[in-house]
């Protein structure tokens, strides 16, 4: 087993779907910070078999980790402070998300305007219902 | 600065202003003729759309404007591949305000980010069309003097029907609206149209015989059927003519009852209607004219 040290102060991302470490690493613009990041893949897991951890040091909400909560619903986020899990920590749906997923809509003006972003306007709350800003299409999971 | 994307972007009491406005324009039209002397609408049209378009230009004529634009893509800079952003930016120099109609959905929104100018949704798409659902409304405040209290039935479509939709939206705003939904079961309200209805308390039925409701409407919202939606042949032949408006399914109806038609009408209510004091549909593309004359007014912010 592959073992990566304890951080101090930041965030562990387990229970990530193997394989979609990557895309949280993006999502989150971690490659823009210059916080030591461990990407751990195909980890052991009695829950998953397999599964992937992330692991952030850094300052506690120096991160917007709300996105996590429409991308990957499912993981664990452990906010670790003096080299212990202090909280599992529970997200919150953004009111909007820019660029973090796309419309398919093909009548949506976003598949034909150059540069313009996707934005998605959180439309029902309880039921996790996100809706285009332009056109209203309903983002679901099979569209991602 | 605002803008018109969607007939919920007023508030009902803005609504009610607005409708005072266009009311005030039908009785006193001369009052109205200059008020928007030296002022320009551009009529930016990416699709064909001949009565919206004119419905515009005779609004802004009579008010007084003058009206510039395009009526399809291929005479516009958009054959050229230019952006909507960058479209309405040049529109912006030449007009003071701006009606355009878009093949895809959200460019009036794209438009509106952009724009130094109040931009009007005339039509996106399969998505929303605000300067109709505010004629319909328009139409039945002042025909029945009133927006709630109703028994709405609206047939034909009511699947693919973005007039409906946007008038199920519009009037679930206002008190004691019941809706009769009848269509055949292929062209049924969507799903997020009758959970939203559930989850805000409003009675409906899905009824699939015009006939058979007849006696307890208000007012009848028809729309087209149209033969391509049905899966095969037999089933149009079966339904169609459950879904046709004549003089006797009118005389199942109630004396007071209003049938109004977003048009073009093709076969769907009979000639014969025409004549009969229920029918609103040809005074609604009078209204059409009132409440869009009463939205730019609004929209430039110039008061008579």
């Amino acid at each position: 087993m592959l073992n990566v040290g304890k951080i101090e102060e930041g965030y562990v991302l387990d229970h990530i779907k193997a394989g979609k470490s990557f895309a949280l690493y993006e999502h989150l613009q971690l490659a823009k910070l210059d916080y030591p990041v461990a990407i751990i893949k195909n980890a052991k897991s009695n829950k998953m078999g397999k599964k992937d951890i992330l692991k952030i040091e850094c300052d506690l909400d120096s991160i917007d980790l709300d996105v996590l909560a429409i991308i990957a619903p499912n993981i664990t986020v452990n906010t670790i402070k003096d080299g212990e899990i202090v909280e599992k920590k529970e997200l919150t749906l953004p009111r909007q998300i820019r660029n973090v997923i796309r419309c398919h809509n093909p009548r949506c003006i976003t598949s034909i305007e150059q540069e313009l972003p996707h934005v998605f306007v959180l439309a029902d709350e309880e039921k996790k219902i996100y809706r285009c800003k332009y056109c209203e299409e309903k983002y679901s999971e099979s569209s991602r | 600065m605002r803008h018109l994307m969607s007939p919920l972007d007023f508030t009902t009491e803005e609504l009610d202003r607005l409708f005072d406005l266009a009311n005030d324009i039908e009785k006193h039209p001369a009052k109205y003729a200059h008020a928007c002397d030296g002022k320009i609408l551009a009529t930016c049209f990416y699709e064909p759309s001949t009565r919206t378009r004119l419905s515009f230009e005779s609004a802004m004529t009579r008010l007084g404007g003058r009206v510039i634009g395009f009526s399809d893509a291929a005479s516009s800079s958009a054959a050229k591949g230019e952006s909507v952003s960058d479209t309405i930016r040049i529109i912006s120099c030449y007009a003071d305000i701006c009606a355009m109609r878009h093949f895809k959905e959200g460019a009036p929104m794209v438009a509106a980010e952009k724009s130094g100018i109040p931009v009007i949704n005339a039509g996106d798409g399969g998505h929303q069309h605000p300067t109709q659902t505010l004629t319909d409304l328009l139409t039945i405040r002042t025909m029945k003097g009133r927006l709630s209290g109703f028994t709405v039935g609206l047939c034909g479509d009511l699947k693919f029907g973005r007039t409906v939709h946007s008038l199920i939206n519009a009037l679930v705003r206002y008190d004691d609206i019941h809706f009769i939904f009848i269509s055949p079961e292929e062209l049924r309200v969507p799903d997020y149209i009758t959970d939203m209805l559930k989850t805000r308390g409003i009675p409906y039925e899905e009824v699939i015989r015009l006939e058979d409701v007849m006696p307890r409407l208000d007012l009848l919202y028809m729309t087209r059927v149209q033969k391509e939606r049905f899966f095969n042949e037999e089933d149009y032949v079966r339904l169609k003519d459950f879904y046709i408006l004549d003089r006797y399914k009118m005389t199942l109806a109630r004396e007071d009852m209003l049938v109004l038609h977003p048009l073009p009408r093709v076969n769907e209510i009979s000639v014969e209607v025409d004549s009969d004091p229920r029918a609103a549909y040809f005074k609604q593309a009078q209204y059409g004219v009132y409440v869009r004359m009463a939205l730019i007014l609004t929209l430039l912010e110039i008061t008579v």
